[in-house]
């Protein structure tokens, strides 16, 4: 493939990454840094997010103490196309994004190893929460071994391919011991707390949604600052005026402003008629759910197959019956009925604790 | 193998002269310059031996030169200190690829309520003369043209300009930081009323510069606080960096017309090598007068940040520009004003040479760069076919 036997650390400057490229240093090995600048908003108050600037200062420092070489590179357009437009794009069009699967996929996994392999490196090492085993069919993704940290979900849309490529040699640690080593090592990260979930957006989502849109009002398809948006009941009966619809997430319950005699969740988003429908807590649980862009790690299953389904990062799981319908659509009936099924969320498929695969909600069955 | 250093032209290494100079001052002697006992005389005969060395390098008088702590604290300083006399009203003279210490001073100038003038380079990487004079009105305050352009390497017609500017009574900052040390730098053959230059350029130690103020020439203080460089720039000397500069100064002095020589041995041996390394890449600016040391090259469908990635992996340490920017890569803006393409600009390589380099070097990053050439190309979608068929 190529020509160094070089191993590239992606770091964020976060802790998780620095004693990744620690680790990796310190067993021998040639290990070069790479560090992404994604999102360069010079002016705003950076400082503790993933893509700040001073981030990346640290993935320096870092890459000094664990003696490799270290290279920032400006990817900023990339991130933009691949994860931020997107990002602005799903709530719009009434969805809520989950952008961190997109860019773990597409920006570290797809095009930083791409990078990589340019300048010689032809795996590549990240700081995630899971891990790549061997198994029959090849590589497999599994979750990580500290439960609580486990990152897996984010990482379902990876290839074969990518994993065959990649380490991820945190997946059998806990953090209490990541973060213990990071101390014994001094390095300057160590005291460092957790990223926040949306890296580039420093204030309220809604907020950051309405200035992409008025920063350029042309990128996205969906139309532009909509009027504030009609609540109505599952019945069609409007209940009152709130906010543009794309300020509201299934599920949500604070902020709706309506008297009832049960509290009101948020149950729909209908953009093309401006409509947010609310009803009771048990009219948010769903039977099943319908998916999108289907995607297996391993080997496609030839018909329907059972499995644990998470339809967020932090949802427990459900067992499920998944119906592939071809064209990357599949349809998903629960054991149970769920809560808050929200279109625009990544559904994953585990089997004990391995990755199967996963789909993008388009709604609920 | 140890990394071979071919960045010269971002910094260079300490003359083991010059750090032997600065050592005492490091260890046993120290002593505050203005103090009135025996420590702040020694202190102070140390920085003034080193203001004669660096004045009799650059032909002038040691009254006439300022210290500072950088080449962009002393472009900064005349720039604002010209703008602040004029009651911020009037009209500047930059070229268009003045280093970012006088680009930005200009902007923010111009937001004070000044107007500014930039004057483009020609595709030669040379800015014509007669355009920079035609840029002068009866209210320029200043000409801000460089010696040499850091990135390119290019001479620029320094004293072409000032003797324009003079007859006008336009006085003329010339930012001379590349070029001292590596060839003749003469104040008053420049003709010029400023002149900058920093000695971690020329072998001596960073946080140390001097700006070179022409006798009558007035500047009052940027830096306000004590009484030091005669009211020109207050606070403490930074006595060993200063002494490294006066050392630096002195060696090339001693040795300049021989160092001229010798960089351009190496360059000249890596420029007809790369012919047959890499036969398509394209050096800029060959016919244009030009810095011993730099060869700025452009190698065709090749991501100049890529090759620069490679190399230092490899063992040598070039660059894509100039080393001031966040370490992050964006087209320079000196290529772009010199009418690259964004892609051309992109795909650029700067090799700036050194005294401590040998021959020796220059042949192995010849071999090297031609295999990361090569790599990159097989390796990069960029590239056209043709281009890896070569």
């Amino acid at each position: 493939m190529t020509d160094r036997d070089l191993t590239a650390v992606a770091m964020s400057g976060g802790l998780d990454s620095s004693v990744t490229a620690w680790l990796l240093a310190r067993e021998g090995r040639p290990v070069v840094g790479l560090s992404m600048l994604l999102w360069d908003r010079s002016t705003e108050a950076a400082h503790g997010r993933c893509c700040g600037a001073l981030d990346l200062g640290d993935a320096k420092r870092v890459a000094q103490q664990a003696g490799i070489p270290h290279y920032t590179l400006r990817m900023d357009e990339e991130f933009r196309e691949k994860v931020v437009d997107p990002f602005v794009g799903d709530y719009l069009a009434g969805r809520t994004p989950s952008p961190c699967v997109r860019c773990n996929t597409w920006i570290k996994f797809d095009l930083l190893l791409d990078r990589a392999r340019r300048y010689g490196a032809d795996r590549i090492a990240t700081g995630h929460y899971a891990r790549i085993l061997d198994g029959p069919d090849g590589p497999e993704l599994h979750t990580a071994v500290d439960a609580d940290k486990d990152q897996s979900y984010y990482l379902f849309e990876l290839t074969r391919e990518q994993l065959a490529a990649s380490e991820l040699p945190l997946g059998g640690m806990t953090k209490r011991e990541v973060r213990e080593l990071a101390r014994e090592a001094g390095l300057v990260v160590a005291g460092k707390g957790e990223s926040m979930e949306v890296c580039f957006v420093s204030g309220s989502i809604r907020d950051f949604v309405e200035s992409q849109v008025a920063e350029a009002p042309d990128r996205y398809a969906a139309p532009a600052l909509a009027a504030p948006a009609a609540l109505v009941d599952a019945e069609g009966r409007t209940l009152g005026v709130g906010e543009p619809y794309y300020r509201y997430t299934v599920g949500q319950r604070k902020g709706l402003g309506l008297a009832a005699k049960s509290p009101l969740y948020v149950l729909a988003i209908d953009p093309a008629e401006n409509r947010v429908v609310v009803g009771e807590d048990r009219d948010l649980f769903a039977p099943g759910l319908r998916g999108e862009r289907l995607h297996w790690i391993g080997p496609a299953p030839a018909g329907p197959v059972e499995a644990t389904v998470k339809i967020r990062s932090r949802h427990p799981g459900v067992r499920a019956l998944l119906r592939p319908q071809g064209g990357g659509r599949v349809e998903i009936d629960f054991a149970e009925p769920q809560r808050g099924v929200t279109p625009g969320q990544a559904a994953v498929f585990y089997e004990g604790t391995r990755v199967l695969g996963g789909c993008w909600i388009e709604g609920r069955l | 193998m140890e990394p071979v250093y071919l960045d010269h032209n971002a910094t260079t290494p300490l003359d083991p002269r010059v750090r032997e100079a600065m050592l005492p001052w490091l260890g046993e002697r120290h002593g505050n310059p203005s103090s009135i006992h025996r420590f702040g005389q020694a202190a102070r005969n140390a920085v003034e031996e080193a203001r004669d060395k660096v004045a009799a390098l650059l032909g002038g008088r040691p009254p006439e030169i300022v210290f500072t702590a950088s080449g962009t604290e002393a472009n900064n300083a005349v720039m604002f200190d010209v703008a602040r006399r004029a009651g911020l009203r009037g009209h500047l003279v930059i070229s268009a690829f003045e280093h970012p210490s006088i680009r930005e001073a200009a902007a923010r100038l111009e937001k004070d309520g000044l107007e500014v003038t930039r004057v483009s380079p020609g595709t030669d990487g040379v800015v014509p003369a007669e355009a920079v004079v035609a840029a002068l009105r009866p209210d320029t305050l200043l000409v801000c043209l460089m010696l040499a352009n850091n990135e390119l390497g290019t001479i620029q017609p320094v004293a072409e300009v000032a003797a324009a500017a003079r007859e006008r009574g336009v006085p003329v900052l010339c930012d001379a930081v590349q070029a001292v040390g590596k060839i003749r730098v003469d104040s008053h053959e420049l003709g010029v009323d400023y002149l900058v230059l920093g000695a971690h350029k020329l072998h001596g130690p960073l946080g140390a510069a001097a700006l070179w103020v022409r006798k009558g020439v007035e500047i009052s203080g940027y830096l306000v606080g004590g009484g030091q460089e005669r009211r020109r720039r207050a606070g403490t000397e930074n006595v060993p960096a200063l002494v490294g500069l006066g050392e630096a100064a002195a060696v090339i002095m001693a040795e300049g017309a021989d160092r001229t020589a010798r960089l351009a041995a190496l360059r000249d041996r890596f420029e007809a090598g790369l012919r047959r390394a890499v036969p398509d890449a394209i050096v800029h600016c060959t016919g244009s007068p030009r810095l011993p040391n730099t060869s700025h090259v452009a190698i065709p469908g090749v991501e100049g940040e890529a090759l620069l990635i490679r190399l230092d992996l490899a063992g040598f340490a070039v660059s894509t520009g100039s080393a001031c920017s966040s370490g992050t890569v964006e087209p320079s803006k000196t290529l772009l004003a010199i009418g690259l393409s964004r892609d051309e600009a992109l795909s650029s390589l700067r090799v700036s040479f050194g005294i401590t380099n040998t021959l020796g070097e220059v042949d192995l990053f010849l071999d090297v760069l031609a295999r990361e050439v090569a790599e990159l190309r097989r390796l990069s979608p960029l590239v056209p076919r043709e281009a890896v068929a070569r």
